[in-house]
């Protein structure tokens, strides 16, 4: 969406600022893809090999050349255990690069294992020993790469969602809900209130521990039934910035409406607080955000269940008190 | 008020539980009056469902008077005496005005779950599963009504609960399994499973033209209730004869024009592939067993259709897509869209064309509701229905 990217080079100023890690978080899919076909590939890679080394600790140690004594099988089997423990850490997620780096560190411990295997004066096959210190190196650079890349994604604070959803209206309608930004906590679950002064709009959210936090924003363009867009001014305790773009869609399908949200949380426990408000999903937050505007819009309520009304699980049975238990 | 409760496989009980409370302006509250047993509800029972909660209140086939609406209710009054639709549905979404209402877009909370398992979200359902929303159900006192001006139907003074409740969830549903047939003038349809809503298949595709409608089951008591009071022409116990070679002497070999599914998930089966479906379920490797659905695809006539209306949750194993595929099947299926069909329904129950209460076989006060559980999962003493009379 070009609007959120000009939105965000605004923003930003001199490049170095989310504008710059805006370009670099832009939804690339395909990118994310083939990183998270290098994770999976690594995760199985790591899974495979533990289990051979946890198996057959003897067969592992002829193929790289080194003697299967007692205490060298041992080791082989603390090393598959390992293994394992990082393949099922990438694959089940949610932080995949602590895993990553887990590995790399294993990389750097087997390096110099077989390292001390090649100095050593024991009767080893040399070729094989360094063959496979060459292919552990080769995988130390592999994983070394791929932890970077995932962990350098959240350390460099923005995180961007992207989501849409079709709502059954005209354009027109949808823009004149979200272009209230007062409407927003109707529907988006983490806001407490918007309030537009002006120009100007003061955001406050839900953090955890019963606290909020707070920002102004600026509209930043907005063009009648097409499109808003906002940034968090500079200065404010949260870097965001966000646009919503609307957009009939085919054959009187009602309209597209596709959201771009960006967000940088501060350094400290205050960035933590708001790095947690969107969850370690936050598109999954998004993606509910618009369910409930397309309820909004279309039913006029956002609807409850006996069980949705409480926060986490909870039996399909009508509650004690309403208004009392929720808080809504 | 007093609730029918999940409280885990094989264990429901009636519990003093809260009154329900008006939770949106589009709410209704309404006072059951009378509420039945769904053999779906058998799958709950059974721990067949995911997401289910110790506490969650059961029934999704309920009836009775109005008495509470919230603020933005238009079409209901307090007093209206009311059949309530199972699939929760808003009315305004593009499903819903496609008709398609079991698959409304905004009345399952727990979209996200479903999303998971289904790739998309069907309509919230009440007491059926937090997959499904995690709406309390109808087998109680009470029970709150979302989108009270789309789903609940007004019914006329002169019929009786058990004349109209069924309108509920499964007559409408056996009607969509023959509708989903495109029956046409000399069709013979074969219908698995003669419970209630095989029952319900086999009434509706007479009505809708059908020449013969066999009946497979394998209880006596559900066949004989099918040739006397559904309409089935023929009848097959599959316990008895082989239900393939009995379709093919009916059919001279062609096979059914169309083959009704009214099974589901938990279907039974002579031998091995029985004891190899159920094995395999218990071992979480399929979660359902397709067995009279397979049946249905071997059987049905090239280019014919099978319309799916029993019940599936998840995965199924072995399914016979070559069958399906190399020979011109058309498989259709869907929860049934409730509210398309309840007044057309209601008219032919005001004209005589079909008296749904006759699947009833046992009437039972709410506080029995555990036992008419075990009556209907264990087939005691004949059970084909059990209705709970709530006031």
């Amino acid at each position: 969406m070009a609007s959120i990217g000009s939105t965000m080079e605004t923003y930003g100023g001199d490049g170095s600022g989310p504008a710059r890690h805006a370009r670099a978080e832009r939804g690339d899919g395909s990118r994310r893809a083939r990183e998270a076909r290098r994770v999976g590939g690594l995760a199985w890679f790591s899974l495979a090999l533990g289990l051979a080394q946890v198996v057959a600790p003897r067969r592992v140690a002829r193929l790289i050349g080194v003697r299967a004594d007692e205490r060298r099988r041992k080791a082989m089997r603390a090393i598959g255990t390992r293994e394992i423990a990082s393949g099922v850490g990438m694959l089940l997620r949610p932080r995949p690069a602590g895993w990553a780096w887990m590995r790399v560190a294993g990389d750097l411990m087997d390096l110099a294992l077989l390292g001390r295997a090649l100095t050593s004066a024991r009767k080893i096959d040399r070729a094989r020993v360094a063959a496979a210190t060459a292919a552990v190196a080769g995988v130390t650079l592999v994983d070394a790469l791929t932890a970077r890349r995932l962990s350098s994604r959240r350390a460099s604070g923005g995180i961007e969602v992207k989501r849409s959803i079709t709502v059954n209206c005209t354009p027109d309608v949808a823009y004149r809900v979200w272009h209230d930004l007062e409407n927003l906590p109707r529907f988006m679950a983490h806001l407490e209130s918007v309030r537009v002064q002006g120009e100007r709009s003061r955001w406050r959210a839900r953090a955890p521990a019963g606290t909020t936090v707070e920002w102004e924003a600026v509209l930043v363009d907005d063009r009648l039934n097409e499109l808003v867009s906002w940034r968090s001014i500079e200065g404010s305790r949260v870097s965001t910035a966000g646009a919503v773009r609307f957009a009939p869609a085919s054959g009187g399908r009602g309209t597209e409406v596709h959201v771009d949200m960006w967000y940088r949380s501060p350094a400290g426990a205050l960035g933590a607080a708001i790095a947690k408000l969107f969850g370690e999903e936050p598109g999954q937050q998004v993606a509910g955000d618009l369910r409930r505007f397309k309820q909004f819009v279309e039913t006029g309520e956002v609807l409850h269940s006996d069980a949705s009304i409480h926060r986490g699980p909870h039996a399909a049975r009508p509650p004690e008190r309403f208004e009392q238990e929720t808080g809504r | 008020m007093k609730a029918t409760c999940w409280m885990g496989k094989r264990d429901v009980r009636v519990e003093n539980v809260p009154d329900p409370k008006i939770l949106n302006a589009q709410d209704a509250i309404v006072r059951v009056t009378s509420t039945a047993i769904c053999g779906s509800d058998l799958h709950l029972f059974n721990g067949f469902v995911p997401t289910m909660e110790r506490g969650d209140v059961l029934g999704h086939e309920f009836m009775g008077e109005v008495v509470e609406v919230g603020p933005a209710v238009q079409n209901l009054q307090v007093g209206d005496r009311v059949v309530v639709p199972f699939p929760i549905a808003c009315g305004r979404c593009a499903s819903c005005q496609a008709g398609l209402f079991s698959v409304c877009e905004n009345s399952n909370p727990n979209w996200w779950m479903a999303e998971k398992l289904w790739g998309h979200s069907p309509a919230g359902i009440f007491g059926y599963s937090h997959l499904l929303g995690g709406f309390a159900g109808g087998q109680a006192e009470y029970a709150r009504v979302p989108f009270a001006d789309v789903g609940p139907i007004k019914i006329p003074p002169e019929l009786s609960d058990d004349q109209v409740l069924f309108l509920s969830d499964i007559l409408p549903t056996g009607y969509m399994a023959a509708e989903l047939c495109d029956i046409e003038p000399g069709d013979v349809v074969a219908v698995w499973g003669a419970g209630p809503v095989g029952q319900f298949a086999i009434a509706s595709a007479r009505l809708l033209g059908a020449e013969r409608v066999v009946a497979i089951d394998r209880f006596e008591y559900r066949l004989r209730m099918a040739s006397e009071r559904a309409g089935a022409t023929d009848t097959i116990n599959y316990e008895e004869v082989d239900e393939r070679d009995a379709l093919g002497e009916i059919t001279a070999g062609r096979g059914p024009d169309a083959c009704i599914d009214a099974v589901g998930l938990e279907s039974h089966a002579h031998g091995p592939l029985f004891a190899y479906d159920r094995a395999k379920q218990a071992a979480m490797l399929e979660s359902d067993r397709p067995i009279a659905l397979r049946q249905a695809i071997q059987a049905c006539r090239n280019g014919g259709t099978v319309s799916v209306i029993g019940v599936y949750g998840g995965f199924v194993d072995k399914f016979p897509m070559g069958a399906v595929m190399n020979r011109s099947l058309t498989i259709k299926t869907g929860q049934c869209h409730v509210q398309r069909y309840m007044r057309p329904l209601l008219g032919r129950i005001q004209r005589g064309e079909i008296d749904p209460s006759f699947v009833i076989t046992h009437h039972l006060p709410l506080d029995e509701a555990a036992r008419g559980y075990r009556m209907f999962v264990d087939k005691e003493d004949g059970c084909e229905k059990v209705v709970l009379r709530a006031a």
